[in-house]
């Protein structure tokens, strides 16, 4: 079987959202990687002792993988089909299946085996979305959100990312839009994922998560270096960084993210107060960039505990005070 | 942050596959997108990390070589994984993998199973057993690791 669909891929920061909105640009809706992010909810922070990945504590600057979609297909009222299959075999036929029926269907995968990533960001991460819309002989023709242009696996290297094993398995797990709503309803699902994400961010009554959760890992990282030692105090604060940056994460690109949400927002619901938050939330952006600067250093000097961990933990205090203020003046403009 | 001040620290971390779009303001206030190749922080802490995943390579290598771990426990390190997901992709036990990291019961091991390692760690059985390799293969630094 050969087919490839017309299908036009636009980059994006963050592969959930991008999915997204390169699948409904195919069905004639235009909807951008910010808007996406902001509907969907995506901006978020936790920080959990107790869960350990590594034997290190989980820091996240986003709400679990797959979330973002469930809310944008509720709040934009998008039907998506989705399938897991237990034979791999039959999850290769029934993607054929669907490229030929001329659907382009995103999927799950995982990234130590995508031969076109770059080597240093293969680890055994599963929660990566792409999109195929195209076979020819043996090729595979992929959308992946973070890269530039096309790309393209073999069957036998396409087969191998849907079945990688561990946390957050796909298991073949694929989608792809059953029914496009044809024009979408945009004010209410912006006002949906601004409140719920006020919400997270200021009421959720547990101190690991929304704002909460940054000064509760203010008052961890300060007592690392006692509690730790030098070594695997560095090691706990190198995780914050590494999910604070790296691709489809991100404290700072997401804040700087839901800035241009919220200017989008402005133009859609005809409020000039989300324009001027849009550019407040950005200083906030450059706040969590200084936060990495103090913590790459730690990590940097990782045999000696010096006093960069108060300033850490000071910076993250300010960075809690900020986001408080912001997201309790988000609340008020939209109600 | 304004897009005229979106990093540009290369340290190769993306080996000119992709760049980063990062979301920052343009001369009128625009939100816009600007492709970046990297930043200090960020590339010294995946720096970091890969510093700390070759080291643990080499020094399971010293103990398999030691006669200490078997085979399987170097490979298992080369391939950044850990036990758990180990049992997962060969489908044996937890218990029982870890099991296999010691010589002893390594040497026991059927072919059937070894085939189980081997198919996950592209190797043949001979070379899964195969001492003398783990010895002589060429542990790459981070910075060779980037280079390719």
């Amino acid at each position: 079987m050969d087919k490839i669909l017309n299908f036009e891929h636009k980059q994006s920061a963050h592969c959930e959202n991008g999915v997204v909105s390169n699948l409904l640009r195919y069905y004639g809706i235009e909807i951008s990687e910010p808007m996406v992010f902001g509907i969907g909810s995506g901006l978020f922070f936790s920080h959990m002792p107790f869960l350990k990945v590594n034997g290190i504590p989980v820091t996240s600057f986003r709400p679990l993988p797959g979330i973002i979609f469930k809310r944008i297909s509720k709040r934009l009222r998008i039907k998506f089909e989705k399938h897991k299959y237990s034979k791999p075999d039959i999850a290769m036929q029934e993607l054929d299946k669907n490229l030929e029926k001329g659907i382009p269907t995103g999927m799950l995968v995982g990234v130590y085996h995508l031969t076109y990533f770059p080597v240093p960001y293969r680890f055994h991460f599963n929660a990566h979305n792409l999109v195929v819309y195209g076979k020819q002989n043996d090729k595979y023709f992929i959308s992946d959100p973070i890269m530039e242009e096309f790309r393209t696996l073999t069957y036998k290297e396409l087969k191998r990312v849907r079945y990688a094993k561990g946390t957050f398995a796909p298991n073949g797990h694929m989608y792809w839009v059953k029914e496009s709503p044809g024009t979408l309803n945009l004010e209410q699902a912006i006002i949906k994922g601004i409140k719920h994400t006020c919400k997270d961010m200021l009421k959720i009554p547990i101190p690991m998560f929304g704002v909460k959760g940054i000064r509760f890992l203010s008052k961890k990282i300060r007592k690392y270096p006692e509690k730790l030692g030098a070594v695997k105090a560095a090691s706990y604060t190198g995780q914050i960084v590494r999910a604070q940056e790296e691709i489809g994460t991100g404290g700072a690109g997401f804040r700087y993210m839901y800035g241009a949400f919220l200017q989008e927002a402005a133009e859609v619901l005809n409020n000039p107060a989300l324009k001027d938050l849009s550019y407040e939330i950005s200083g906030v952006g450059d706040k969590w960039r200084d936060f990495a600067v103090i913590t790459g250093r730690i990590v940097k000097n990782r045999n000696k505990a010096d006093e960069s961990y108060d300033a850490a933990a000071d910076l993250l205090l300010e960075i809690a005070d900020m986001e408080e203020d912001f997201f309790k003046k988000l609340k008020k403009s939209i109600s | 942050m304004k897009a005229t001040e979106v990093p540009q620290d290369d340290a190769n971390m993306m080996q000119g596959k992709f760049r980063e779009p990062v979301y920052s303001l343009d001369e009128n206030g625009n939100y816009t997108t600007v492709r970046s190749v990297g930043w200090d922080p960020k590339n010294e802490v995946m720096q970091e990390a890969w510093d700390a995943i070759n080291e643990k390579i080499a020094s399971t290598r010293e103990k398999v070589i030691a006669g200490e771990l078997s085979p399987i426990a170097y490979h298992l390190e080369k391939n950044l994984m850990d036990v758990g997901l180990l049992a997962k992709y060969t489908g044996l036990w937890k218990f029982k993998v870890k099991r296999h990291l010691k010589p002893r019961y390594f040497n026991k091991l059927s072919n059937d199973t070894l085939l189980k390692y081997a198919e996950v760690f592209e190797l043949s059985v001979s070379e899964l057993r195969d001492l003398s390799l783990v010895r002589s293969e060429h542990l790459p630094t981070t910075t060779e690791i980037k280079n390719g």
